[in-house]
């Protein structure tokens, strides 16, 4: 007997499992064990969020209404990835270059990164999902019901509302949860999408087990069964071919345009050939799910009493047959179903309503210096937080108020009317380079509104929204302004009417929009950028003449993508310049890169803004103006191969150039270094020199004095001596001679030999140092003594340098993957931006003052052996004090390090 | 009283090795050490004679001697330049901004002594 406490606690234990899956795969990812994670199979099954509970319910009752007509459904998606993959592949690739987070993203990005468009796209998205959304809660609420009438006896009948909110609260956790852990650089979720692969298998496998024991079970096999589909009223059913061309038009507009369907299709794609894969086997996936279809609807409407909703045909057969363990697999299908779709549309939605609408509000509220101050990453996932709730309140108010009672298949075919008015925007996005700001805004706009007029409006039923005296003579007695009769044409299926009118005044209003207005130039850089994505790599100018310091833009994208990843992008960016350290010079390219970067989190149109705010100036200037205004006569002698030729060209120049600068320059620093040796040397001498011709003139010096001048005598002779262990040290390294010993060792220990090494050191202010234990104990092979040599100079740095009242030094101490990283930070001024790179040249000591002790070769030094452990030293912007960042290997590198 | 020298160095020793000499031959020693504010240092002790070092914090002693030679109080002060760059080039600059001698570090204390004698005419 199955009790509704059963129920809810099979429910729980699997919404537990989907739980401890969508965590097993963020640890994966974390670790960057990807793997399978990222396979053309969880990429094909993440798809199947395409089939919803209303595929899963709604296909076996809209069979039973309509026959095989829900049979389209699946053929418009089939068509798109069996016959025109190549435009997914198109939207992939653009998604991947331009850093595409929603579809609201790629039309605002498209058309000149305007966030008007994205504020439209966004509600437009939002309103069309909203019945869809609560489509599923209904379903799901509704199979609950199922099992309560079914046995009345067994429990009382619970409060239907009240399950629709635990579901939906439910839904909203888990889609908090791992929905927005953490803002990922490119918005790929893994945790979610595996678990999403997870659901797709349990609904098609529910969806065949069920057919199977309909098919077998039921009936006595296929030809029992395909008599049966013969003597039903089903097989009475008329062909409506406007019907049919118009769903299966809808269809294949839904599954590109759906947000859930383009989060999963273009953003959570992560190589662009499992498109190629999934072309063929996600039409393979949808037939399975609607082999069974008709013979269940069949199986419902002969053994089943009349008047029993068929949307429920797939949990009340197997019930009227007393399969228990069969229901409840089905009714597992139909929750997986259901919840896969809200989770991924949740997600979908925050993330253009975070992106598009929440933050243009709050960065142009805290105009100038938004980007600098806050924390921009809270503000961005608070803000997705509580989208994701409100979507899901949105969800469930609608079903409330639409009262629940509609067949599953009409609510589903309004949504995808609505969010097919984005396709014309997006196929001549990405296809037409003519296709302007004004004429997407009109279209959307436009068939927006004969959408909502036609077919959204009069869904909630007569006397809802509008009265029946409007739906039947129009407004104010305009009778062609009839929303079911546009212009006095009548007698055509409401659907088709509604389609027909929206879709077309859109496109119209989109094409003659576009062909009357003129794109502004950041407009035209992108057309080009989407348009020609597959053969233009050569990517379009967006910044030029800024004046943005690399530190302020470290400081912004820390706060955004976060600091690791930040400075992750700054030293790859930097290193190739050729430069050392985490800031790169702030070309247009590496401005760009940035952009793209930073839009992948908070979408193009604010980032963009952001970047105007610190980069400052024109974003398009006019040599790219004159650039865009060639571009087109360019196209036309554009050789691939000339381009490829020029490049290599200036590649070629470039590294000429680099090595002669480069030759010049050490000559320049071998004079430069001789001169600063002679004056380390001589400077001691002098003392040395003086002092000791003033004891030989004996007599003439009282004993304090000659015990003072000994010691200075002494003293000095030391630091020669010093000062030349340093430059042969200097020169073993440099010159690759040096043999290291390798050993395994605990990190804790070195450091804490580190610091007892320089606790006597004299200082004015005593240094304190913060550590952390716990972290510490890393155990690496290395060679420990010379670890420790680098540890010790940083350490003495900050005691000698660090020009805090109370001076602290914060040691911090993580492990990332294969590498650890040990950050040592003070809290003095820091370095100034200038220096920071000029401080790991010899002698270069920043106070010329000898009192500082040693000869300026230390970080020389340090530099080079992390270079010779595998590993690097360089200075932290952006921490406050100064700071240094060690990063090595755990383990000892296979090739030597040598160079 | 002695004549007045002022040394501008930055190295501790080297201060006092030098104080301690030209003290015991009679000479008055005064010290400055920073580069930035030499100039100033100068022109309030207005002293007899300057000792210059050239690798000074802050500012080089290159450009403090040619602000000196600039100003018409001091264009005719006797300068001593000191260096630890024994370079050619390095003479040839302490020519060209007007130093009056010019001495590479390190150097004996008798050398000394005869130049600052010499310098302030005794």
């Amino acid at each position: 007997m199955l009790t509704f406490n059963l129920l809810v606690f099979v429910c729980v234990l699997y919404v537990a499992l989907l739980f401890l899956v969508a965590f097993a795969a963020e640890k994966r990812a974390e670790q960057g064990r990807l793997g399978w994670l990222r396979s053309p199979t969880v990429y094909t099954l993440s798809l199947s969020i395409y089939c919803t509970a209303w595929t899963f319910y709604g296909a076996v009752g809209y069979a039973a209404r309509s026959g095989l007509e829900f049979v389209t459904i699946y053929l418009g998606p089939t068509l798109v990835m069996v016959g025109w993959w190549w435009v997914v592949r198109k939207l992939v690739r653009i998604g991947r270059t331009q850093r595409i987070t929603s579809i609201a993203d790629l039309i605002s990005s498209r058309y000149g990164k305007s966030n008007l468009l994205g504020v439209i796209v966004t509600v437009m998205a939002v309103i069309g999902s909203t019945p869809y959304i609560a489509l599923q809660l209904q379903s799901v609420t509704l199979s609950f019901a199922v099992f309560a009438s079914d046995r009345p006896e067994g429990w009382a009948v619970p409060d239907l509302n009240s399950t629709a909110v635990w579901v939906a609260a439910g839904l909203a956790l888990f889609t908090i949860l791992f929905g927005t852990r953490n803002l990922d650089a490119n918005e790929r979720h893994h945790g979610v999408v595996t678990a999403i692969a997870l659901e797709a298998v349990v609904k098609l496998v529910a969806l065949l087990a069920v057919g199977i024991f309909v098919v077998w079970g039921v009936a006595a096999g296929p030809s029992d069964m395909l008599s049966r589909i013969e003597a039903s009223p089903i097989a009475d059913w008329q062909l409506n071919g406007g019907r049919w061309a118009t769903l299966i038009f809808l269809s294949a507009a839904a599954f590109l345009c759906l947000p859930r369907m383009f989060q999963v299709l273009v953003v959570e794609n992560s190589d662009e050939r499992h498109v190629a894969t999934a072309s063929w086997a996600f039409p393979l996936y949808v037939f399975l799910m609607s082999l069974f279809v008709m013979p269940i609807a069949v199986a419902g409407l002969s053994e089943l009493p009349a008047g029993t909703n068929p949307d429920l045909f797939v949990l009340t057969v197997p019930l009227l047959f007393d399969q228990e363990g069969l229901a409840m697999l089905s009714f597992l299908g139909g929750f997986s179903s259901a919840t896969s779709m809200v989770i991924v549309a949740a997600i979908a939605l925050s993330t253009m309503v975070s992106n598009h609408i929440v933050m243009p509000i709050w960065l142009s509220a805290r105009r100038g210096g938004a980007s600098m101050s806050g924390d921009v990453r809270n503000v961005v996932l608070r803000s997705r937080r509580v989208s994701i709730g409100a979507v899901l309140a949105l969800g469930y108010f609608y079903y409330r108020f639409s009262g629940g009672g509609e067949a599953l298949a009409a609510i589903g075919l309004i949504s995808f009317t609505g969010v097919a008015q984005i396709l014309p925007a997006l196929l001549g996005g990405i296809f037409w380079r003519g296709a302007s700001r004004v004429g997407a805004a009109l279209g959307l706009v436009i068939g927006f509104a004969v959408w909502g007029y036609t077919m959204f409006l009069p869904s909630f039923g007569e006397s809802y929204v509008m009265s029946a005296g409007l739906l039947s003579e129009g407004p104010w007695g305009f009778g062609w302004l009839r929303p079911r009769a546009l212009f006095g044409i009548e007698g055509i299926d409401p659907l088709v009417h509604a389609v027909f009118w929206s879709m077309s005044l859109n496109v119209i209003a989109f094409v003659l929009g576009s062909l009357a207005s003129f794109p502004g130039p950041l407009e035209r850089l992108q057309s080009a950028q989407f348009v020609n994505v597959d053969d233009h790599s050569a990517s379009a100018r967006g910044w030029s003449g800024g004046a943005a310091e690399a530190e302020d833009l470290l400081v912004m994208a820390q706060r955004i993508i976060g600091a690791e990843e930040a400075q992750a992008l700054f030293q790859t960016e930097a290193r190739a310049q050729g430069k050392y350290g985490y800031l790169p010079d702030t070309t247009p390219d590496f401005i760009r890169t940035l952009e793209r970067e930073l839009s992948g989190s908070v979408g193009a149109a604010t980032a963009h803004a952001m970047m105007g705010q610190i980069v400052g100036g024109a974003s398009v200037s006019v040599q790219d103006l004159m650039a865009v205004a060639d571009e087109t006569a360019q196209m036309l002698e554009y050789s691939s191969q000339l381009e490829a030729k020029s490049a290599e060209l200036t590649r070629t120049a470039r590294q000429l150039r680099e090595a002669n600068e480069k030759l010049t320059e050490l000559s320049v620093q071998k004079d430069a270094f001789l001169s600063q040796i002679s004056h380390e040397l001589r400077t001691p001498m002098t003392s040395i020199r003086a002092f000791s011709e003033i004891l030989m003139e004996r007599g003439e010096v009282r004993p304090e004095e000659l015990t003072r001048y000994s010691s200075i005598i002494h003293d000095e002779a030391i630091r020669l001596t010093r000062l030349l262990d340093d430059l042969l040290d200097l020169s073993v390294l440099e010159n690759g001679q040096v043999s290291l010993n390798w050993q395994k060792g605990g990190l804790h220990d070195v450091l804490d030999r580190a610091v007892a090494a320089t606790g006597s050191m004299p200082a004015e202010r005593p240094l304190t140092i913060h550590r952390d234990a716990a972290a510490e104990t890393v155990t690496l092979t290395t060679d420990t003594d010379r670890l420790r040599q680098v540890f010790i100079n940083l350490i003495a740095n900050a005691r000698k340098y660090c020009d805090a009242e109370k001076p602290e030094l914060r040691i911090e101490v993580r492990r990332r993957g294969a590498v650890v990283q040990v950050d040592f930070i003070d809290n003095g001024t820091g370095i100034p931006k200038k220096s920071q790179n000029l401080i790991f040249e010899k002698f270069s000591r920043l106070t010329d003052q000898a009192a500082a002790g040693g000869a300026g070769l230390g970080l020389a030094i340090s530099r080079e052996i992390m270079v010779k452990l595998g590993g690097q030293v360089g200075y932290l912007p952006g921490q406050g004090g100064a700071a240094f960042r060690v990063t090595l290997p755990l383990t000892q590198p296979q090739t030597d390090a040598a160079e | 009283m002695g004549k007045r020298v002022l040394l501008i160095e930055d190295e501790p020793n080297i201060i006092e090795a030098i104080r301690f000499v030209l003290s015991r031959a009679g000479y008055v020693v005064d010290t400055h050490s920073d580069g930035s504010t030499a100039l100033a240092a100068i022109r309030a002790k207005k002293p007899d004679m300057v000792i210059l070092d050239v690798m000074l914090p802050n500012r080089s002693g290159y450009d403090i001697l040619r602000d000196l030679r600039a100003e018409a109080a001091t264009v005719a002060l006797p300068v001593l330049m000191l260096t630890a760059r024994g370079q050619k080039k390095d003479r040839e600059m302490a020519e060209r901004y007007g130093a009056s001698r010019y001495m590479t570090k390190p150097f004996s204390n008798a050398e000394m002594i005869g130049t600052v004698t010499e310098l302030l005419g005794q």
